[in-house]
């Protein structure tokens, strides 16, 4: 059994995006468990990878390409795994997107994949995502934190929407906002519970919010 | 007492030194390589005003997926039509640009959200007022030749006017040329031709005269912006100047290697002006980049590195190989204060682009990665561009430059100070305005103060003793006008 878990090791801390679905196939075809796959196998890399990041040994791209590699594998084990009822052990779930009228990914993605990297069950709902949608699914999924991104002045307004749906609809989330022209001021003038400059320092963030006074 | 000079006219750079970053060979292979992905591949253009025109001249378009692929022939014939050379307008007309391919323009750097504000040295949320005041230090820098962004965001009017109020603060604070990044859909590119015709009169003088152009950023990769297409559509039918600006970052947004970078670059440079060479041929357009790396361990914007200027050089040289004048991202440091980073950032990315023969540089004044606003950075840039043109224009050789004469006549062990060869080359001679070369004592007893400081003196002296060319009253009545009929149709549809 040791190897399977070894190679599912290995294609995460690789970064073997493609490899990870078959290799999550073959541990289920030899009859593993599911969450002993996630826990032992494909999340214990990627908890590596996000170590050496933060030693500065790993660079952001190979902790994306682990961070996909385990989104792949999920997809794979995820299904079985709702099947026996079982919920996977993670610091969250964090529901991300960027604001209406704006159409920047790329920030939001590395956000995502550092969460997930952490230990964060992570759903980004993409781009150009508005307010209602942002309720809708939190409301579905109910998630510890909704993070918004928006990369214009112009869209940066739209945050404030989202933080007065939720609030509104008492959505229980906490809320961070982050993105080229937001500004600590800003976080507090539109009630967010948590502003992050970049990347790291949205997981310190979400840790921080999860840790104190989860709703 | 203002201790300022008169204003200067505009002082572009014509290098004499060329640089090759790239062989011909290699040029010709990322045009290929480029042609290769807009054929095969093909660029979203999420506008079905421009996936119709690119249907009706040939490409094969996706409109699920807002795909054109645009065949080598019809892309190469579209930027063939593209005028060579072409003038910048201004207010006065004194300060008209002509991209001519030989001179190369430094604008003020754009689009930032704070200020280091001049009189308190705090870090501050930017308005109107700074993009104002902003406009009127670039006004008389002679380094300055053109207002591009703007400087910073006037974050205290509504976002659905904003850059109305921006063409505004900027036309009233210069006569120079205003170059925005904020023209973002039809709508707000009529107001904002409207805007201008108010200034120049008819739109035959606008053609003549565009005392403003059009910049958008690019989607990368092998993206574009619907509103932004649609906004530079409006301003082409009306003769307006407009580029696309792509800022592929190496690792993120494009591939690691800076070659890989360079097909992604040209890519998302070229594809919106075959657009708009396609909806109206022979208008001006010009390419613009600003391609970058990641930073690796925070994902961010480097605004400086090795691959930065090489990538800034060798995309003017796929620039002039395709004949177009390029607006090419230099300086924007990721300094957070005007410190040692930032004279080797904004020294390196000012050099590299101007050998390699770029029209524009965008440009100074910014600290953070273009999005602080610093008085004191704008004037030190203005100073590594004075610096830099004066190596670019290299070295005179000629019987008058050789002065054998005057050498015979000083003979050995003679000095050259006052002859008549040194006064009459006097003027040849760079001169520094915030460079500190005092002597140790003169400094010491000054108060130690370096170039940060003479730069923040000579802001405020232009700030309180510098006025712009002004606007006629009926000419700003009429903006106003603008504005507010401008506010009451884009809230409404906002």
């Amino acid at each position: 059994m040791e190897h399977f878990y070894a190679e599912m090791y290995r294609v995460v801390y690789e970064g073997e995006v493609d490899a990870a679905g078959p290799a999550a196939e073959r541990a289920l075809a030899a009859g593993l468990d599911p969450l002993e796959c996630v826990n032992r196998g494909f999340m214990r890399a990627l908890e590596q990878v996000g170590r050496e990041f933060g030693a500065g040994d790993k660079f952001l791209p190979e902790l994306v390409a682990a961070g996909e590699a385990v989104q792949r594998a999920l997809a794979v084990l995820q299904p079985r795994l709702q099947e026996s009822g079982i919920r996977r052990e993670s610091l969250g779930l964090v529901l991300l997107g960027t604001v209406e009228g704006d159409i920047h990914e790329i920030g939001k993605r590395i956000v995502g994949a550092l969460l997930a990297a952490a230990g964060f069950e992570v759903v980004d709902l993409g781009v150009d995502v508005p307010a209602a949608r942002f309720l809708e699914r939190a409301r579905e999924l109910r998630p510890a934190i909704v993070g918004m991104s928006a990369l214009l002045t112009t869209t940066m307004v739209r945050q404030r929407e989202v933080i007065a749906a939720l609030r509104r609809e008492n959505v229980p989330a906490r809320v961070m906002v982050g993105g080229a022209p937001v500004t600590p001021s800003w976080a507090e003038e539109i009630g967010a519970d948590g502003y992050a400059e970049d990347a790291s320092a949205a997981v310190d963030l979400a840790r921080q919010l999860v840790g104190g006074g989860k709703q | 007492m203002s201790r300022l000079h008169p204003r200067r006219s505009v002082r572009p750079i014509r290098p004499r030194l060329s640089l090759d970053i790239l062989t011909g060979k290699d040029v010709q292979a990322i045009h290929e390589a480029a042609l290769r992905v807009l054929s095969e591949t093909g660029v979203r253009f999420p506008s079905d005003r421009a996936l119709g025109i690119l249907a009706d001249a040939g490409c094969e378009v996706d409109h699920g997926r807002q795909v054109a692929r645009i065949p080598p022939d019809v892309a190469m014939a579209a930027i063939g039509r593209a005028p060579r050379r072409f003038a910048l307008g201004a207010r006065d007309p004194a300060d008209t640009l002509d991209l001519d391919g030989e001179h190369c323009y430094l604008s003020t750097d754009g689009c930032g959200i704070e200020v280091y504000d001049l009189e308190t040295g705090e870090r501050r949320r930017s308005t109107r007022d700074d993009v104002y005041r902003s406009a009127v230090v670039a006004d008389y820098l002679d380094a300055i030749a053109f207002y591009w962004g703007p400087t910073v965001s006037a974050q205290d009017v509504p976002p659905s006017t904003r850059p109305l109020h921006e063409l505004e603060a900027a036309f009233l604070g210069t006569s120079k040329h205003v170059q925005p990044e904020t023209i973002l859909s039809a709508p707000v590119a009529r107001w904002c031709v409207e805007m201008a015709l108010a200034e120049v009169g008819t739109t035959a003088e606008l053609r003549r005269r565009p005392i403003f152009s059009v910049m958008q950023c690019a989607v990368d990769p092998l993206g574009q912006d619907g509103g932004s297409l649609e906004a530079s559509l409006v301003a082409a039918a009306h003769g307006i100047p407009t580029g696309f600006m792509p800022m592929p970052m190496s690792c993120a947004t494009a591939p690691a290697t800076v070659a890989g970078n360079l097909v992604v670059t040209t890519v998302d440079a070229l594809a919106p002006l075959i657009l708009i060479q396609l909806a109206h041929p022979g208008a001006p357009v010009f390419f613009a980049a600003a391609p970058t790396v990641m930073d690796l361990r925070t994902g961010g914007y480097t605004g400086g590195s090795p691959e930065d200027y090489l990538l800034g050089g060798a995309f003017n040289q796929i620039c002039r190989f395709y004949g177009l004048p390029l607006s090419m991202g230099a300086m924007a440091t990721g300094a957070k204060r005007p410190d040692w980073q930032a004279a080797l950032d904004n020294s390196f990315s000012t050099l590299l682009p101007v050998l390699t023969g770029t029209a524009m540089l965008t440009g100074a004044g910014m600290l953070n990665g273009s999005k602080i606003l610093s008085y004191q950075q704008l004037v030190m840039d203005s100073e590594i561009y004075s610096v830099v043109a004066k190596v670019a224009e290299g070295i005179r050789v000629d019987a008058e430059t050789l002065a054998v004469e005057t050498i015979q006549r000083v003979g050995p062990e003679g000095n050259y100070l006052a002859q008549p060869h040194t006064l009459r080359h006097l003027g040849d001679i760079w001169r520094p305005t915030v460079v500190d070369r005092s002597p140790y004592e003169a400094w010491e007893q000054g108060g130690g103060r370096g170039a940060y400081d003479v730069a923040a003196d000579l802001a405020r002296d232009i700030l309180a003793g510098h006025r712009p060319r002004e606007v006629e009253p009926a000419v700003r009545r009429e903006w106003q006008r603008i504005l507010a009929a401008a506010g009451r149709e884009l809230e409404a549809t906002g």
